[in-house]
């Protein structure tokens, strides 16, 4: 584990930086005095267990609740983020676990929502052509953006919400379950793109249960677990901290499983040189 | 979309081979058929329905497609017509709006109070009017967003209350008449536009989408997309235009096409711009299908609300000052009985959806075509209003069970 929650693997500027982080719903805290920071050009995983308050905390970084108590600084400035229009203004681009789409509306409009090109005369075919540019730089497969969403498989409209997070060029993106709906290489898709998007520069944040995926692309794990923070991890981190940190107990099922194996393997490396 | 590079080079969205497109004018039939089939019907119900009653009307009394009927006809359409159309403002955002009967009476009330009791020009009681109308739609809109009143407690609330105004306003008379060869009356009863000007409109409608179809085209394939199909559009355009021309040429072996009506089109073509051409519009129909995915957006759903309650109370004003040019009085019947219903039927049997997130400005313009039809040729037979009210519900279930109908099929083919 590593002792300073800034870590080590800070690539660029400070992105974003919470302080002191609560919510409180009624008498729920889903969130208690939470620290927080992301660096341009830096992918830091959020895990947690169901109710840890992963989500509750990307909400509030999307504008979509306010925090109880805490600050919140992004590029060095403290900010308030009373609205989703506020965030998104700021440069933080939210795809939500619901992909919060319109099904009624087609692929060009659902990705332009609230961003349309010449309000009072809808540039129509320059709408096209970005949201076509933006969803071949996904590989994405969508038959056709003149479609409502709701004709979409999960994964497609994944993609669409990735595609629209994209479109006004954020600091920071922050990803719920970016993954849960795909298949085998659209997942491979989306961490290539997160890989990309960290290129660039920017700042990202992602929610998973997969640890694999996690692995694969994290600067950083960071622990939540029943609101509070519960470490900050390397990726390469072995298997038994992270669940230990996520579960709170080092004693269950997954943390045996990992110690049997490991005890078998010592016992088989002590005594195995001369076996066959 | 690179490795078929070598042939002739792809359009942008036609990337994915998966994906059956249809081109050229024999694809444009095609895919219209297939929408049809799966469940997007668009105009389709209310166009055949119209047929329908039109060829039963006829057959029992000829004089239903008389043009001087029709001129009729059309002047009655444009009084609740322009209600209908604010219905369809709320009802694309999935609220409604149950006190437009209401509103335009008392609207009616207002102008024949102020202009002819009080004095005022009458252009002034006019506005006074619709900035009443607007005023009422802001507070529904105010008891929405701040009160969380469901919109249909808070404008059945507003029912009562305001023809309670209208009565009360309109006092022991009753009744104000307002003055015969006044221009406001005129309008309503009598004029018609001069023969050029109606045929010169109604080229109109076919030139605009020539222009932009052709200019579409230019920009779309100059963007590497793909384009419809050219002759499909010459084909449209050919058929619209011809037709509205025959409809015009019609209607002026009568009186012609009354200016108010002109008023009315001109409202509904403007709506359908407004709505699906500006961001305004896309921000309606965002928020009728999913509210919070707008919101998350950055679309400022309640400002959206209030637009469309105030643009609904201000068309049921404008509808009210109509009908009381149209009947050259301000009454205590003006707005009551059928007019409320009328103009939501109108709205949902031109084809807008009751649960938001669909619909159109044109659904406003056929949907009241249908309904006065039925009037008008129950009137021709000598029927009573009760076989009229009976028969107006039937049309409205029937119109109702269709779009269902339709919406189900829409969800087992994968469309919105």
């Amino acid at each position: 584990m590593i002792e300073s929650p800034e870590g080590s693997a800070s690539v660029g500027e400070l992105v974003l930086s919470l302080r002191g982080i609560s919510k409180n719903f009624g008498a729920v805290s889903a969130l208690t005095d939470i620290d927080f920071d992301v660096h341009a050009g830096e992918v830091v995983a959020l895990v947690g267990d169901n109710g840890a308050g992963k989500s509750t905390l990307v909400k509030i970084l999307a504008g979509v609740h306010q925090p109880s108590s805490g600050t919140i600084n992004f590029r060095g400035r403290p900010v308030t983020l009373p609205d989703p229009r506020a965030a998104l203004t700021l440069g933080i681009a939210t795809v939500f676990q619901d992909l919060a789409l319109c099904e009624n509306l087609n692929v060009v409009a659902n990705i332009f929502l609230g961003n349309e090109l010449s309000p009072l005369r809808l540039d129509e075919v320059a709408m096209e052509m970005r949201a076509w540019t933006l969803l071949n730089e996904l590989s994405a497969r969508i038959p056709s953006v003149r479609e409502a969403v709701a004709s979409l498989s999960g994964g497609q409209r994944q993609t669409v919400a990735i595609a629209r997070s994209l479109l006004l060029e954020p600091k920071l993106i922050l990803l719920d379950e970016p993954t849960a709906a795909l298949g085998v290489a659209q997942t491979a898709e989306v961490l290539n793109l997160i890989d990309r998007v960290r290129a660039r520069g920017l700042g990202v944040v992602m929610i998973s249960h997969n640890m694999e995926d996690v692995r694969a692309v994290a600067d950083r794990i960071v622990v939540l677990r029943l609101g509070r923070n519960n470490g900050v991890f390397e990726p390469d981190a072995s298997n038994q901290d992270l669940v230990s940190a996520i579960t709170g107990a080092s004693n269950n099922a997954v943390s045996r499983r990992v110690e049997r194996l490991r005890m078998e393997r010592d016992h088989s490396a002590q005594a195995g040189e001369p076996r066959p | 979309m690179t490795e078929q590079g070598n042939s002739t080079p792809l359009a942008l969205d036609r990337a994915d081979a998966r994906v059956k497109h249809e081109a050229g004018l024999s694809g444009a039939v095609q895919t219209f058929l297939n929408r049809v089939r799966s469940g997007d019907l668009g105009s389709l119900p209310v166009i055949v329905g119209l047929v329908v009653i039109w060829t039963v009307f006829t057959s029992l009394n000829p004089v239903f497609v008389s043009s001087s009927n029709l001129v009729n006809l059309l002047f009655d359409c444009s009084t609740v017509g322009v209600i209908a159309l604010g219905i369809v403002c709320v009802l694309v955002v999935g609220e409604i709006d149950l006190s437009v009967g209401s509103i335009s009476g008392f609207a009616s009330a207002l102008v024949g109070t102020l202009w002819v009791n009080q004095g005022w020009p009458v252009a002034l009681a006019i506005l006074a009017a619709l900035a009443f109308g607007a005023l009422i739609g802001s507070l529904y809109a105010l008891l929405f967003n701040r009160l969380g009143m469901p919109s249909f407690v808070s404008t059945l609330a507003g029912l009562l209350a305001v023809l309670g105004m209208q009565l009360y306003i309109l006092g022991s008379t009753g009744s104000i008449n307002l003055p015969y060869g006044s221009a406001l009356v005129d309008f309503g009863q009598l004029m018609v536009m001069p023969k050029w000007v109606s045929y010169t409109l109604a080229v109109i409608p076919g030139l605009a989408m020539l222009i932009t179809g052709i200019r579409s085209v230019a920009r779309r394939r100059a963007a590497n997309l793909s384009t419809p199909s050219v002759a499909g559009l010459v084909l449209r355009v050919a058929t619209i235009t011809i037709g509205l021309e025959l409809i015009v040429a019609y209607l002026n072996q009568s009186r012609g096409i009354p200016w108010m009506f002109g008023l009315f089109v001109g409202l509904v073509v403007a709506m359908n711009y407004a709505l699906t051409r500006t961001k305004w519009g896309r921000s309606m129909t965002a928020v009728g299908g999913n509210r919070e995915a707008a919101r998350r957006a950055g679309i400022k759903v309640r400002a959206i609300y209030l637009s469309a309650f105030a643009l609904c109370s201000l068309f049921a004003a404008l509808g009210g000052v109509l009908a009381a040019a149209r009947l050259a009085s301000a009454s205590q019947q003006a707005g009551t009985g059928d007019v409320n219903l009328n103009a939501i039927a109108a709205a949902v049997i031109g084809g807008t959806s009751l649960f938001g997130g669909r619909g159109s400005a044109y659904s406003a313009l056929l949907g009241i075509i249908v309904i006065q039809s039925i009037a008008s040729g129950l009137t021709l037979l000598d029927l009573s209003s009760s076989l009229r009210y009976m028969i107006t519900g039937a049309v409205l279930a029937i119109a109702v069970i269709v779009d269902s109908l339709a919406r189900r099929s829409r969800a087992s083919h994968g469309r919105a």
